[in-house]
């Protein structure tokens, strides 16, 4: 029941299990402190008297530069850079996917080639040139153009997941809908999507968290008017004024955090495979 | 009746696949052009196009040398070689070594796993909050220690030139191992079965198994994890932002921070020339897994 060795593998997850949990526990109870228990107590311990100031005053009441308004104009910002990345990147990915699966041509296979290889090369080799392309698009400093860069960085990993996923799907039932006279996009519509809800699903989750978490294409493509939440975060932090409240920027780095870990808590066989499609190609 | 002309056949399928035709010959392979051909030339803020305007302004090598004359472009590299060895080093061994001990047939993988993998799920600008906030020595785990008794005590990495890189290091490890281990938990299960039990039979020992018999057989999984961790590395942005923000000095500055830098500020060419040198260190990473990947092809 007891053997050594078993309680030495346990003892060794136990342990590394604590590393990954502390930075979550002392981000949560720090948060939950005011500032002077920040400047009395131990960071590992928690407050008697919890209170959510800090948390009220992260969402709504934090000033970067000589704006106070917290990190709710970031929030949505990021919901609206979401939704409408995940939902472009994700069609334009799994019609390719589709083309590239039932409807081969040799140019998309040499495009799919490229994307997989390019999908490696480091952003800053993109980061001018989608300057100019946004700005000639007329779209520079807007949603639109971060938009567009979430979907030209997506296009690689679920392209393939898409191509794959419809590969392994029968090809008798393609052929079925050929023979009785289907074309490209009913063939797409009634045959492949109702099939595909799983893949759909490891795609949506692998882009909400990805775009939600994105700070570097915000900042460049998106304005100022417009930036993400993980931008407000930064610069609310880096706002030095007056004394530093540790627990405001604690209790802003979780609300920034919230929506990716609600996700991941929820969902963590398929975000698994989201993130494993581009390591172990079926 | 005529032959159908080639170039329609699939016609819907052509014209379906043209967004994706379009940012592989635009953005993949139009933007890395320019950008490496922009780096041997003068251009400072407006950008070029034409063949002419690339001869009046071309300046050949100087970019580079000047780059490589720059102080802050030294410590910016050494920094990114301190990370990425350090990083993709010890993501691989505690990867690894975290898969082995979670196909021990334990009891609550899933909630070990979900441990060690939620980090994964945060943003590297979180990640780089937190680890600053637990590493600021007047309030976190130094301040802690000493509280404790242990007055002398000190770990001043973050505020310390010499050191700052490597809480960059801490923090991404906390944030990417999780990653690795799944992937290598992926690839430990895709081993047969059978190889375990032949191996039981023979008498050999777990350890030398995993050593002699796994690790070789998962070879392509590991160089395609190698790629993926290594090419991560390069990257390398965020998260000194959250972080260090490249400080104490410039201590911990790395080339992705000097790029974007150089990029918005009036140096162009000088932004594409560094933006070229990271593309030759991806392009050395990638190299053994084009190997892999063409050898596969070719092996039908």
């Amino acid at each position: 029941m007891f053997a050594p060795d078993r309680v030495l593998i346990y003892t060794l997850l136990i342990v590394t299990s604590i590393y990954y949990l502390v930075p979550l526990y002392v981000m949560i109870i720090t948060s939950l402190k005011d500032l002077d228990m920040i400047r009395e107590g131990n960071i590992f311990i928690p407050t008697a008297r919890p209170t959510l100031d800090a948390w009220i005053k992260a969402w709504s009441q934090a000033c970067t530069g000589l704006n106070c308004t917290g990190l709710a104009p970031g929030f949505w910002n990021s919901v609206f850079i979401t939704i409408p990345s995940v939902v472009v990147s994700i069609a334009v990915a799994s019609i390719s996917g589709y083309c590239l699966a039932n409807w081969p041509f040799r140019v998309a296979e040499w495009c799919f080639t490229i994307l997989l290889v390019g999908s490696f090369i480091p952003y800053q080799v993109f980061l001018y040139p989608l300057v100019i392309i946004t700005r000639e698009m007329g779209i520079y400093s807007t949603l639109y153009a971060v938009i567009f860069v979430h979907t030209v960085f997506g296009l690689p990993i679920l392209t393939l997941l898409f191509r794959n996923y419809f590969a392994s799907l029968p090809e008798e039932l393609f052929k079925a809908a050929r023979v009785d006279g289907a074309g490209f996009w009913r063939i797409f519509f009634q045959v492949m999507l109702p099939m595909s809800v799983p893949i759909f699903t490891v795609a949506v989750i692998l882009q909400v968290t990805g775009i939600w978490n994105d700070f570097l294409f915000g900042v460049i493509y998106a304005g100022p008017t417009n930036y993400p939440m993980t931008v407000q975060l930064n610069n609310i932090v880096n706002s030095l004024q007056g004394v530093k409240e540790y627990n405001v920027e604690m209790a802003a780095t979780i609300l920034t955090g919230l929506v990716p870990l609600t996700i991941y808590f929820l969902s963590g066989k398929y975000f698994v495979r989201g993130i494993a499609a581009g390591a172990v190609k079926g | 009746m005529s032959r159908p002309n080639p170039l329609f056949r699939n016609l819907t399928s052509k014209v379906a696949a043209t967004p994706m035709i379009f940012i592989v010959l635009v953005v993949f392979v139009g933007s890395t052009a320019w950008t490496v051909a922009s780096s041997f030339t003068s251009i400072k803020t407006l950008p070029i196009f034409t063949p002419r305007e690339f001869y009046d302004t071309w300046v050949g090598w100087d970019q580079y040398v000047r780059l490589f004359n720059t102080p802050r472009w030294i410590t910016s590299i050494t920094n990114l070689a301190i990370y990425g060895l350090l990083y993709s080093g010890f993501a691989f061994v505690i990867g690894f070594l975290l898969a082995v001990l979670m196909d021990q047939k334990i009891r609550a993988e899933g909630v070990f796993r979900t441990i060690y993998l939620y980090p994964f799920a945060l943003s590297f600008i979180v990640t780089g909050k937190v680890w600053a906030w637990i590493l600021n020595p007047a309030f976190g785990l130094e301040k802690t220690v000493r509280d404790l008794g242990w007055t002398s005590f000190s770990f001043d990495w973050l505020t310390n030139r010499d050191m700052a890189i490597y809480t960059v290091v801490i923090a991404g490890l906390w944030q990417g191992t999780g990653l690795v281990m799944a992937l290598m938990l992926a690839g430990l299960r895709s081993i047969d079965d059978e190889i375990w039990r032949a191996a039981r039979v023979d008498g050999i020992p777990k350890w030398r198994t995993y050593l002699q018999i796994v690790v070789p057989m998962m070879r392509p999984v590991m160089i395609t994890i190698f790629v993926i961790v290594a090419s991560g590395s390069v990257r390398v942005y965020d998260l000194v932002i959250a972080l260090t923000q490249g400080g104490p000095g410039n201590s911990s500055q790395v080339p992705s921070m000097y790029i974007y830098e150089k990029l918005f500020v009036g140096a162009l060419a000088q932004g594409t020339a560094a933006s070229s040198v990271l593309l030759l260190a991806t392009a050395v990473i990638l190299i053994p897994w084009i190997l892999v990947e063409f050898g596969k092809k070719g092996r039908g």
